[in-house]
């Protein structure tokens, strides 16, 4: 079960003025319940991407298959396909509009098709699995705050069983706390429900946590694709596009620089910690014999 | 004399439910305290919902205060007569760049401000053209905002504020919809307008990378400014921030976990250099 992009080029506007080549000869594979980063600055492709994967826009030429199937066949059923794959855009909280977060979360199955009971069942888990307390369930969903109403967006997407998730910036001007509740239950949805996770984020300190894989876009093309090491270890690379690898992988290649012989391949706070805390137990062993002789 | 001078300033509004019935009153501002000096970079940090953004509305009368009082350079803004006059000296910015720009083309677009402030037309075309300068967006005068990027986009509108001449200017998240670059640019262009033109300007945001080098830090929790400092202070406290739902940028946290676990690294730090520098003297 994969997703595979064959050679997928899309262009805008083809043969008008206003042409342009928003992808150039995509290939890749996302296997079963792999976490994605997808990063790059705005208009590098991301967004036109990921839209690709579920079928909203179709390529110019190549092809994309969808566990094994081809997703432009004639026949092939593309609604099914976007109930498979969903994708949370940049905002959608704009997209809430039912009177109560309970059926908002509902509009998605119930389009699907499903009878009412499975429709509320859904949204139950759903709603469940964002980890919203049930007292909120028959409220608006107006009178959240940004975070909480992200995380009904999100439900509506999850209340349609989908096997892939993409989610388009899913923290952008969220407070510290809400950024964190949302990427923290994405990761549980990532582990619980072994869903495959694509995100699409500006922040290489989230996306250096969380995801085993990233993918880097730069003008329409994937300019690297590994795991956050072996991405962000090529920081030079990814400042000359306008990125940067989070700031505890430059901390230490600076103390590197400086003379500390330190575990350079660094990308979270929680290895940067322990590689300096490593560093100076070597050495904090030697200080405290130190004392101890001057003591004697 | 303060360019800014908030006392127990509050602001209570009903919230109503569908039919326009009062359900309950909510205080967005809980008696706040602010105090500005002219040329001063200060920014207010906090979580979605903390009263941040209703307190820059104040600020250029866009609200006004239920209680207490605020005077912004010398007026009264609970005086009605000093309504434009406070507008014009308090120019604000706010989240999305495509809900700010109304011209087709960019110089039109800045010469917008000044013009209904009834500028002569020599005068808003030097202006148009200084402005743009300073925000280093002087080659795209004859382009279509809507190609623009983000972050272009939003110096366009802080020039449209700039063109007006303020004292102070009130940025309302400024960054929160732009990319990594798009924020440095926007940062960049603020910073230099403080610097080079001694602008006083209010910067509030969610990122806490983009506060280290104000003047004054405020935290706002439930319509109250519960902390304030200088980012050294502020940052320090990594704890009560937490608690306010906010955050410290990585490099004070790294910091902070590093002195708890027994190394001797000073408090507050907030670049990479100063901690760079902390344990290579520790080494």
């Amino acid at each position: 079960m994969s997703i595979i992009l064959d050679k997928v080029n899309y262009i805008y506007s083809e043969g008008t003025a206003y042409e342009s080549h928003a992808l150039r000869n995509i290939n890749l594979r996302i296997e079963d319940g792999e976490f994605i980063g997808i990063i790059g600055h705005t208009g590098s492709g991301k967004s036109t991407l990921i839209q690709h994967l579920n079928g909203l826009m179709q390529a110019t030429s190549g092809g994309i298959y969808y566990n094994g199937r081809d997703i432009y066949e004639e026949d092939y059923n593309k609604k099914e396909l976007r109930s498979k794959v969903g994708l949370v855009f940049q905002y959608p909280e704009h997209q809430l509009f039912e009177s109560t977060i309970f059926e908002d979360v509902c509009f998605g199955p119930k389009n699907l098709g499903l009878s009412k009971k499975e429709v509320e069942l859904r949204a139950f888990s759903a709603l469940r699995s964002i980890g919203l307390p049930v007292e909120y369930w028959y409220q608006s969903p107006f009178e959240l705050s940004g975070g909480q109403k992200r995380r009904v967006a999100i439900a509506g997407v999850l209340a349609m069983k989908p096997e892939v998730l993409i989610l388009d910036e899913p923290t952008a001007g969220l407070d510290p706390k809400g950024r964190d509740e949302i990427l923290a239950q994405v990761a549980a949805m990532h582990q619980e429900l072994n869903m495959t996770i694509l995100l699409v984020s500006h922040s290489m300190e989230d996306v250096a946590n969380y995801v085993g894989r990233i993918i880097v876009m730069n003008q329409g093309s994937v300019m690297m694709d590994g795991t956050p090491r072996e991405v962000f270890g090529r920081y030079q690379e990814l400042e000359a596009v306008g990125l940067a690898a989070p700031q505890v992988t430059y901390l230490i290649h600076e103390l590197k620089k400086n003379g500390i012989p330190i575990e350079a391949e660094v990308t979270t706070l929680e290895e940067a910690k322990a590689s300096i805390l490593q560093v100076f137990e070597g050495r904090g062993k030697n200080q405290k014999q130190g004392t101890k002789q001057e003591m004697l | 004399m303060n360019i800014i001078e908030a006392r127990k300033l509050v602001h209570e509004y009903f919230r109503r439910d569908e039919e326009g019935n009062v359900e309950g009153i909510v205080t967005a501002l809980d008696g706040v305290d602010l105090h500005v000096k002219p040329g001063e970079f200060v920014a207010i940090l906090g979580h979605n919902g903390s009263g941040k953004s209703t307190l820059a509305k104040h600020l250029n009368v866009l609200l006004r205060g239920s209680e207490g009082t605020l005077w912004i350079d010398g007026k009264d803004a609970m005086d009605e007569k000093s309504l434009w006059e406070i507008r014009r000296n308090a120019g604000m910015v706010f989240q999305n760049p495509d809900n700010q720009i109304i011209a087709s083309v960019v110089e039109e677009d800045v010469a917008f401000g000044p013009e209904n402030i009834g500028v002569p037309t020599d005068e808003i075309w030097k202006r148009v053209e200084k402005s743009l300068k300073s925000v280093r967006m002087l080659q795209y005068r004859g382009h279509s905002p809507n190609k623009l990027s983000g972050g272009q986009k939003q110096r366009v509108a802080i020039a449209g504020v700039m063109a007006m001449e303020p004292k102070c200017i009130v940025l309302d998240e400024p960054t929160a919809m732009l990319d990594p670059n798009g924020r440095k640019e926007v940062l960049d262009a603020v910073e230099a307008l403080n610097r080079e033109k001694g602008v006083t300007v209010i910067f509030i945001t969610h990122y806490m990378e983009e506060v280290i080098r104000a003047d004054k830090v405020y935290v706002m929790d439930h319509g109250k400014v519960v902390m304030q400092g200088t980012p050294r202070q502020v940052f320090s406290q990594v704890d009560v921030l937490k608690s306010y739902r906010l955050d410290v940028p990585q490099i004070t946290l790294l910091a902070y976990e590093l002195q708890k676990a027994g190394l001797d690294v000073p408090e507050g730090i907030l670049t990479r250099e100063e901690l760079v520098e902390a344990l290579c003297r520790l080494y």
